[in-house]
């Protein structure tokens, strides 16, 4: 016997909020340094549904114990809204500020890159690497490992030549940041 | 970060060797005891287990603090709640490890939806174990994370006392919610220092709650000009305390402005003022709901803009400049836009609109509001909580307004619990609420079983105190187990059950958008309530008829211990109004209307 053919269902409740233009931001957490923090913002992220495009994080201060986290996030303007406030709500978080919105910043990113190949692959993967000032720092006879610094921009445009030439691995940090000026989030903690 | 320094804690010597404390030191279990002491703290409810041994050691060479042994963990955790709900104080739980602290996420979940402060000590494995899969071993820090306001592993006894001090620093000041403290077993042991408490000012943790004066200034300028203004209060006005709630009724009186209130607010504003709209949102009256969706300024305090509350955003109050106060910055512009926001206490600031009001000698624009109540008094002439009296069978309204007039004529404190379903909401419609901190009810998370551990927990604070578990036959068996703690510490509570045999809220659903499929909501098999309340050394009452009933209630309100009352209600009978999920504030659907309800429009 046939099985009854399955109708479409069809949801008898309302749809959700229709789709909003996204923003990207980057935001600079400081933080108590104590176990479990970063897992703490990282949960926040995944727990809520918000996107993180990159994370860095390190101790900055080891005397009072402090780290700084910079994310990279995406949403609407609500959500970053929503974001800051609940990163702002967790009691190790020291303070919260939007790079984005906040004025001029500096951002960058390091990244270690390596490219195999023989003969005029390897030149001209060497060439590129000069004019995106990237260093050598480790070479054998068929490979480099190049360290390039600078935008996110700018190392995907490096990682993208790179491609082509032989590029078989490579580790980015993340974005690291600050504000333009003399203006600080560590110093007045 | 930084991660556990696995050499010292192997260092510390096994548990066995530890001998009696030098004088100037403690043990972490002393420690922990003093803690809670200097905290204030009178009672826990909790559970004992092999990883808070010796916790328990402490608790029964003293006398000062009262643990209540529930009979699940999870009924320690609610317990708490409704403890630190009718008081105002926080509320505090003690568990094992392992499934001690997993059959305490529902409640510490249900804590931080409510805001409600609670500090849940949980034990765990020693330090030298974590990380093992050791014998009720669960990363409690790592499985609570979402769903406490805080929580911390104690990895040095000379820091436990600052982390307790810390936890109900941090349970209870802002918006309230729980803090979970992990102490290994090993560090209860230990011998270490014990630090006083820091002044609240010396603590990290310290969240704005004065309000921004001129932000305060422009909203009681929009006050004052508006035509058609309505207070939207919620939780956070009976969180601020019994004086934000006297500040609500004294606003009131001066603007004259009508009121209110989700489900958490109940009971800061009184339901027998005439400003009173009654309760909003899913289940909320017609009057609230429309004055919510034409007001032309809402003055939001203390509440959140739940999807219970608001319906479809996009029609939500869609004329009106919003001014919402709220303590948690991230419960501002979440989910509706908001014009005015203002980050405070409730009581600080509606004490500040209060003020500016009086000083600036703002009167409110008389002729518009008096069209304005002309409008609301129409709304209310629908009188949307109608229902069709029977009288055969008892409506579960009937017997929520037979228990009403019963309770005018009590003089004792009286205290209102539910559980989750038609029950609860009926509750919210037809009972009295006139006083904060005196209806618990599981707002958020909707936590069947909340209600009788609540009961129990609002009982213990307030002894002589009335406290009534309105409940749903369903609900009720979610935590029947806590009968056995209300009778061994002689808690009258009184678990007034309409019973329709039915998860009736999952019928009424099934009924009306699921094309009357009633798929697993039926409970067949049911218990015979009157002789499992027996069973347990409680009492047990039966109401199968509306002329018994006012008997029933009048029995049960004299008993002296835990008591049951079964009373068997329609088994058909949907919860009005109701505003179907998305769906706007001004397209409910109304009891006798049900049959034109459009499934199709939904
Ligand atoms: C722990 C839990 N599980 C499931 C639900 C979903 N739920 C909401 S109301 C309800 C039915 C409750 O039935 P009952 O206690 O008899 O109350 P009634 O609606 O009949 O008054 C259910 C299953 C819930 N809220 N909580
Ligand atoms: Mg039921």
């Amino acid at each position: 016997m046939a099985a009854p053919r399955r109708k479409k269902s069809k949801s008898v409740y309302a749809p959700g909020p229709k789709d909003v233009a996204v923003e990207t931001h980057t935001l600079a957490i400081l933080v108590k340094n104590e176990p479990g923090v970063l897992a703490r913002v990282v949960g926040l992220f995944s727990g809520r549904g918000y996107n993180i495009e990159s994370l860095t994080v390190a101790e900055t201060d080891h005397d009072k114990h402090l780290s700084r986290i910079t994310i990279v996030c995406s949403g609407t303007p609500m959500v970053i809204e929503q974001i800051k406030n609940q990163l702002g709500r967790l009691v190790p978080v020291k303070n919260v500020r939007d790079l984005t919105t906040y004025g001029p910043y500096v951002d960058r990113e390091l990244a270690l890159i390596k490219v195999t190949g023989k003969n005029e692959k390897r030149i001209e993967a060497l060439r590129i690497a000069d004019i995106f000032r990237a260093r050598v720092v480790d070479s054998s006879l068929e490979s480099f490992i190049f360290e390039v610094t600078g935008t996110t921009e700018k190392i995907n445009a490096f990682i993208d030549l790179m491609r082509p030439l032989g590029l078989v691995d490579a580790s980015r940090t993340g974005v690291a940041a600050l504000a333009r000026g003399e203006t600080a989030i560590g110093g007045s903690v | 970060m930084s991660t556990v320094d696995s050499k010292k804690q192997a260092k510390k010597s096994p548990p066995e060797k530890i001998e009696k404390a030098a004088p100037d030191k403690m043990t972490g279990a002393e420690i922990i005891i003093q803690a809670l002491i200097e905290q204030g703290v009178e009672v826990i409810f909790g559970y004992p287990g092999g990883a808070v041994l010796p916790i328990y050691d402490e608790i029964f060479k003293q006398d000062k603090i009262k643990h209540v042994l529930v009979r699940q963990e999870g009924g320690a955790l609610h317990a708490a709640e409704g403890y630190a709900r009718s008081t105002g104080k926080v509320g505090v739980a003690l568990v094992t490890s392992g499934p001690g602290a997993t059959n305490a996420v529902t409640g510490l979940t249900d804590a931080l939806m409510d805001s409600i402060p609670l500090v849940c000590l949980t034990g765990q494995v020693p330090s030298f174990l974590i990380g093992t899969d050791a014998f009720q071993e669960a990363d409690t820090t790592g499985i609570t994370r979402p769903c406490t306001k805080h929580n911390v592993l104690i990895r040095d006894q000379n820091e436990l006392a600052e982390a307790i001090h810390e936890a109900f620093h941090v349970a209870r000041t802002g918006r309230p919610g729980p803090v979970v403290v992990d102490i290994p077993k090993d560090i209860q042991f230990a011998e270490g220092d014990y630090k006083k408490a820091a002044k609240p000012a010396a603590q990290s943790y310290n969240p704005q709650t004065a309000p921004d004066m001129s932000a305060i200034e422009e909203a009681v300028e929009l006050m004052a000009q508006a035509k058609k203004p309505v207070f939207y209060t919620g939780g956070g006005i009976i969180n601020a305390g019994p004086s934000a709630s006297k500040a609500l009724r004294e606003l009131v009186k001066e603007t004259g402005f009508p009121v209110t209130s989700t489900l958490m607010g109940l009971g800061a504003f009184p339901a027998n003022d005439d400003k009173w709209l009654g309760m909003l949102g899913m289940h909320g009256t017609f009057e609230a709901n429309w004055a919510m969706h034409d007001c032309d300024v809402m003055i939001c305090i203390g509440a959140r803009f739940d999807d219970r509350i608001t319906g479809r955003i996009d029609k939500f109050s869609p004329g009106s400049i919003k001014i919402h106060v709220d303590i948690d910055p991230s419960s501002i512009n979440k989910n509706v836009h908001i014009d005015l926001p203002i980050v405070a206490d409730a009581q600080l600031a509606i004490e500040a609109m209060l003020k500016i009001w009086k000083d600036k000698s703002h009167k409110p624009r008389a002729r518009s509001l008096k069209k304005w109540w002309k409008q609301i008094d129409d709304w209310r002439g629908i009188n949307c909580l109608a229902y069709k009296p029977s009288s055969k069978i008892i409506k579960p309204q009937y017997a929520l307004e037979r228990l009403r007039a019963a309770l005018e004529n009590d003089k004792r404190d009286q205290f209102i619990s539910t559980e989750v379903g038609q029950h609860q909401m009926w509750a919210a419609q037809f009972l009295p609420f006139n006083k904060p901190n005196r209806w618990m009810t599981s707002g958020g998370l909707g936590t069947m079983g909340y209600g009788l551990p609540a009961a129990i927990g609002a009982q213990i604070a307030h002894p002589k105190g009335l406290v009534i578990d309105v409940a749903g036959e369903a609900s009720i068996l979610m935590n029947i187990q806590e009968m056995s703690t209300a009778v061994q510490y002689r808690l009258p509570v009184k678990i007034f059950i309409l019973n329709n045999q039915w998860m009736g809220m999952v019928r009424q659903w099934q009924e009306l958008l699921h094309g009357e499929r009633y798929s697993e909501s039926y409970t067949d098999s049911l218990p015979d309530f009157v002789k499992l309340a027996e069973a347990y050394g409680g009492i047990g009452l039966r109401a199968d008829t509306p002329d018994e009933l006012d008997d029933v209630i009048d029995q049960m309100l004299k008993t002296d211990k835990v008591t049951i009352v079964d009373v068997r209600v329609d088994q058909k009978e949907n919860c009005f109004p109701m505003i179907p999920s998305g769906k706007g504030h001004n397209e409910m659907i109304m009891s006798p209307q049900a049959e034109k309800f459009d499934k199709k429009l939904v």
